[in-house]
């Protein structure tokens, strides 16, 4: 079974180590290949095909993917053991979108905890209920974006409606031994003060969240859309000011939950 | 709450003193030199001790004193704020050369007035053959000098200045005053008997005490009377009152003990100040202060003699008269200790010598008055345990996050081991302090010759490419060709045969400087307060101290763990390169120009040469010479292969990046150095014990050092202390400590160096401080055993290279000290820009 556990397979593009504003602690992301959605401002576009594809980055093309065991990724991790330790830190499963892949994701969580490794993922919360249902108890933290309410918006910017997202984010705030919900700020798509406003009454509304984080669109990957031949369509937006930033914040805490701006 | 954590506010009259000390550039001041030379020319002919003893009572009882404005601790080594005094007995040839230099030079410039030139002159006649770096010449043996001539090593500092490094007995005055010492020394000179083998020596040693400790109390009433006298004027009388305190308390310490909070401040002040008109000595450092200062402070406020403010304005006006101290060193040392630091290291926190937490309120108040000096002195230091309360541990970080590159962090879970190790016993390593920038010791039983020299660990792998040639002479091992050289293990042995060959010189050259200190400086006043000096009956530069070490530094570690890494790989392993390819590589710098900075400075020295033999300069010709350095003349074809050869070095594994294999070829590399010094003696009775850190060393001597196998080009900088080679580490702080704990920090005991410069984002916000100190612990678990940090952008550091105007007072983490980036040399300020800066994601 333990051997087993470690030969799973899975795609993976990076491996980031001291990551402190993606849950609790300093934390090692593992960085899951594939995403059901095509969210515009993505900063990682590369995370969005499953396959493995080719990136030119500062002059050079490199290969976008790779294929690992789960041994392989939890020799990485291991490596901050310590640190996670003093910190309440661990391993964040992020992508892409971790529950693409399933049975990869859970022995990767699966392993981590019982080594007592702390888990987080950050997802968009785009799946079968099913998957969340075999998932969450191995689970620690969830970081669930919540991007918008409005169905055809979320289909607009995203690719697909937000219908699932919802039913999901009331499922998981049910089981989840933690959720945080997180919404990416976009100039032209949800930084309105009443788009925010319904983000966070809906996550009020799931009765168990208490933390809301708004993460302010910024442009740091956009040179990836060219390494990749593809177009940046949002190069034409301007990033939110602090002011504004602070606005929205405050719409967040009226609530009811415990806004904060950045991760 | 166990401790008082709230910030206490800063009194409006810091910021004045602060003001005040930067008004003019610092001075080089002739009266200590004038009076020395007097009193030595009425000495000639009787004991050493004595003259020391007898020129330090002259200088005291005469050389000006001053109390500035404002002032609440006073006692002052120079007329004006943060200027110097001269000590020509150590060496004084230097200076002369650099009287029209001195003032505008890069690193640390020092006005000098003309009169101050012609006095200087005069005082110097005296001196020529008098000196410790005469006499430390005389001893050196032919090999090493040739070795400390073609830069493989330098003992520099103590060649050409005092000692210094060291910590005395700051409780002790405290409690006895200098009466007690004195009343000591009496006794155990009535105790000596005159039919002892050495009666004499030790007669002269403990009379030499007790002037020294007189001209102590002396020198205090004189600040009390002028105190005395300034309060007479004053027409203020807040101020009037002020002094006539100062007056009280100057009359009564440091000749007593200290009756109140106040008193031992400024007894304190006293100790700090005359060691360092005693010698020119730096790393005089104050040590454990918030142990030995609590006892009074919680009696003045358990007795309601005093309130936290008031107690915290004092500690900062013992923080600002700490940056009122300067050292004028050589033009080259002053480049490798930029900053025109002292290094006097204060360090709070830790465990006692009972192996408790030692924290107090006075670790904290120690915090909040580096907040409201923002000064880089005190070097301000932590100590850090599994035991250390987490609320020390934050406020510590509160101020790493002000960037001001304080305090620096120890790992009381190696340290205490390590020195053990040595031969303390365990009381005594529970209490360690630091000495200068990451030195431990015991203080008050320790010489600890902490900064000996620089070992610069790349020199010897050049001589493993040239057979023990440099510049067309023979200086190292006459190792076998690389040519003839079939495995990696035989390359490695000649290593290590150049390097214990070089070991062996440094040594030499540590040893006869020692010597040349212990003959002509042996410093009574210091002695005084180091045991087992008076029982001893003799100085510390003579053994008197119960520990005694050697402390040279070696450091190049990323380089070569690097370079080794990628000879063994591309040429033992993958066979693409021979080893005669890397040879020729390396002598054509990768066909690379030269460094722009170092080609000017070649110019100049060609140009020079030229100049004296007659030829007529013209812009013409330095243009061509210019011209000729920078050029490589490598074929096209030549640099192609050696632009291949650097990238396929490029794409190794490097130190830094968490990878096992490397780093434990690191781990290795380093016991080339650390190990084979452990079995040398120095004359006082102690061991050599190696350090691995640069203090700023590794940018000038650099310059002297060719390309490496690690891609290093010819005369850049050398990596700093045992931190990942500027930009190679890659995958984080993480990655990077875990790199650098895999050395093993227990041998180096004279200290390790870890610089991580982060960028201001990855500590904003409680989260951000929460992990940061988890990375401190996290690496102090992994038996890593100091940590330092810049907390500045890029940006920032480069606005402060365009407009110095606007920066006067950024103080960077240089070394292990912090220093004003604006007065720090261009090189250095690039050094520190090109550290690797890690963000957090």
């Amino acid at each position: 079974m333990e051997e087993n556990i470690l030969s799973v397979q899975g795609r993976i593009f990076n491996i980031q180590r001291y990551s402190i504003h993606d849950g609790p602690g300093i934390r090692t992301i593992v960085f899951l290949k594939g995403c059901p959605l095509r969210c515009r401002w993505c900063c990682n576009p590369e995370s969005q095909k499953y396959e493995k594809e080719t990136m030119v980055t500062a002059g050079k093309a490199e290969t976008v993917g790779r294929d690992v065991t789960v041994g392989e990724v939890m020799e990485e991790v291991e490596k901050d053991r310590v640190y996670y330790l003093r910190s309440g830190g661990g391993m964040t499963l992020s992508g892409g979108e971790f529950t693409v892949q399933p049975e990869f994701s859970g022995s990767l969580l699966r392993e981590a905890r019982n080594r007592g490794i702390n888990t987080a993922v950050e997802t968009c919360g785009f799946t079968r209920k099913e998957v969340f249902e075999e998932l969450l108890p191995h689970i620690d933290t969830v970081l669930l974006d919540i991007k918008h309410i409005d169905g055809e918006k979320h289909r607009q910017f995203t690719g697909q409606d937000s219908t699932v997202i919802k039913e999901n984010a009331l499922f998981i705030a049910k089981k989840a031994k933690k959720l945080i919900v997180r919404t990416p700020v976009i100039p032209t798509f949800n930084d309105t003060l009443k788009e925010i406003r319904e983000i966070a009454e809906f996550a009020y509304s799931l009765g168990t969240v208490k933390e809301l984080h708004l993460l302010p669109y910024h442009r740091i990957g956009s040179d990836k859309y060219a390494g990749l031949g593809r177009e940046y369509t949002m190069k034409n937006i301007a990033v939110p000011d602090k002011l504004k930033m602070e606005e929205l914040l405050s719409v967040v805490n009226s609530t009811g939950l415990k806004g904060q701006i950045g991760g | 709450m166990k401790f008082r954590t709230e910030k206490i506010a800063k009194s409006d009259r810091i910021p004045k003193l602060v003001k005040a000390l930067f008004e003019k550039m610092p001075e080089i001041e002739p009266d200590r030199a004038v009076l020395l030379t007097e009193s030595y020319k009425s000495t000639e002919g009787e004991p050493i001790i004595t003259r020391r003893a007898k020129a330090f009572a002259h200088i005291l009882e005469n050389i000006p004193i001053t109390i500035r404005e404002n002032e609440l601790i006073v006692g002052s080594a120079t007329k004006a704020p943060r200027s110097c005094q001269v000590f020509p007995e150590y060496s004084y040839e230097w200076l002369e050369a650099e009287f029209d230099t001195v003032a505008s030079r890069s690193a640390d410039p020092f006005y000098i007035s003309e009169e101050t030139k012609s006095i200087l002159s005069e005082v110097y006649k005296y001196w020529k053959g008098k000196t410790t770096r005469e006499l430390a010449d005389s001893y050196m043996s032919h090999d090493a000098r040739t070795a400390f001539e073609h830069s493989v090593f330098t003992p520099g500092n103590y060649y050409y200045n005092g000692v210094g490094h060291v910590t005395v007995d700051y409780p002790k005055v405290l409690a006895v005053g200098y009466a007690g010492i004195i009343a000591e020394a009496q006794a155990r000179l009535d105790d000596i008997k005159q039919g002892d083998p050495d009666y004499g020596e030790k007669y002269h040693f403990l009379t030499a005490v007790i002037t020294s400790c007189k001209a102590a109390c002396d020198y205090a009433k004189r600040y009390s009377a002028l105190a005395a006298e300034m309060a007479g004027r004053e027409s203020d009388p807040e101020r009037s009152r002020e002094l006539r305190e100062i007056a009280r308390i100057c009359s009564r310490v440091p000749e007593s003990g200290a009756c109140s909070f106040y008193e031992a401040c400024q007894s304190f002040w006293f100790v700090q100040m005359l060691l360092q008109t005693e010698s020119s000595g730096h790393s005089i450092s104050p040590g454990r202060f918030d142990q030995y200062m609590y006892p009074y402070l919680k009696k003045d406020l358990d007795d309601g003699k005093i309130t936290y403010e008031k107690a915290q304005e004092l500690i900062d006006c013992i923080w600002v008269k700490l940056n009122d101290l300067n050292k004028c060193r050589d033009a080259e040392s002053a480049e490798g200790f930029a900053g025109y630091s002292l290094f006097q290291n204060l360090i709070a926190g830790g465990q006692d010598k009972y192996g408790r937490d030692a924290t107090n309120d006075l670790s904290f108040m120690c915090i909040t008055a580096t907040e409201h000096v923002f000064l880089p002195q005190p070097s301000f230091s932590v100590r850090v345990w599994n035991g250390s309360p987490h609320e020390f541990l934050l406020r510590a970080a509160e101020l790493t996050a002000t960037g001001i590159g304080l305090p620096a962090y120890y790992n009381d879970e190696v340290i205490i081991p390590a020195l053990q190790n040595r031969g303390l016993t365990l009381e005594d390593a529970r209490d360690y302090n630091i000495i200068g920038c990451v030195e431990p010791q015991k203080a008050a039983k320790t010489d600890g010759w902490h900064d000996a020299a620089f070992f610069n660990m790349l020199r010897p792998l050049e001589m493993v490419f040239s057979e023990g040639y440099d510049k067309g002479q023979l200086i190292g091992k006459r190792t076998a060709p690389v040519t003839k050289m079939s495995t990696f293990e035989e390359f490695l042995g000649a290593y290590r045969e150049q390097m214990n060959y070089f070991i062996e010189l440094l040594v030499n050259a540590d040893n006869a400087i020692d010597r040349a200190h212990a003959e002509r400086c042996p410093l009574p006043f210091q002695s005084s307060m180091v045991d087992d000096c008076i029982a001893r009956g003799k100085s510390v530069q003579q053994g008197g101290a119960v520990y005694n070490f050697t402390g040279p530094q070696g450091f190049g570690i990323a380089n070569i763990a690097d370079g080794l890494y990628a000879i063994k790989k591309l040429v033992f392993e993958e066979k693409k390169y021979t080893l005669d390819y890397f040879r020729k590589a390396l002598e054509d710098n990768f066909g690379k120009p030269t460094d722009e900075k170092m080609s000017e400075k070649l110019t100049a020295k060609v140009v020079k040469a030229l100049a004296e033999n007659g030829t007529e300069i013209t812009e013409e010709l330095v243009k061509a010479v210019y011209r000729e350095i920078r050029t490589n003349k490598c074929s096209e074809s030549e640099k192609a292969g050696y632009e291949k050869l650097l990238s396929d070095i490029e794409s190794l594994d490097k130190y830094g990046n968490d990878s096992e294999e490397v780093d434990t070829f690191a781990r290795e590399m380093a016991y080339t150095y650390t190990k084979p010094l452990e079995k040398y003696k120095n004359p006082r009775g102690g061991t050599f014990q190696a350090g691995l850190y640069p203090v700023s060393a590794n940018v000038p001597l650099g310059e002297h050092t060719g390309a490496t196998p690690d891609g290093r080009l010819a005369f850049t900088p050398i990596a700093d202390g045992v931190s990942p080679a500027a930009g190679r580490d890659k995958k984080g702080p993480t990655a990077a400590a875990n790199s650098v704990s895999a050395l093993d920090h227990f041998i180096a005991s004279n200290g390790t160096l870890f610089n991580m410069k982060f960028h201001p984002s990855a500590l904003r916000g409680r989260s951000g401080l929460e992990s940061f100190v988890a990375l401190i612990r996290g690496y102090f678990d992994r038996k890593g055993s100091h940590m330092q940090f810049n907390v500045v952008s890029r940006e920032t550091l480069r606005d402060a290279q365009k407009h110095p105007e606007n920066y006067r007072s950024l103080v960077v983490r240089v070394a292990g000290y912090s220093a004003l980036f604006t007065t720090l040399s261009k090189g250095l300020q690039e050094d520190i820009i090109n550290r690797t800066e890690q963000q957090s994601f």
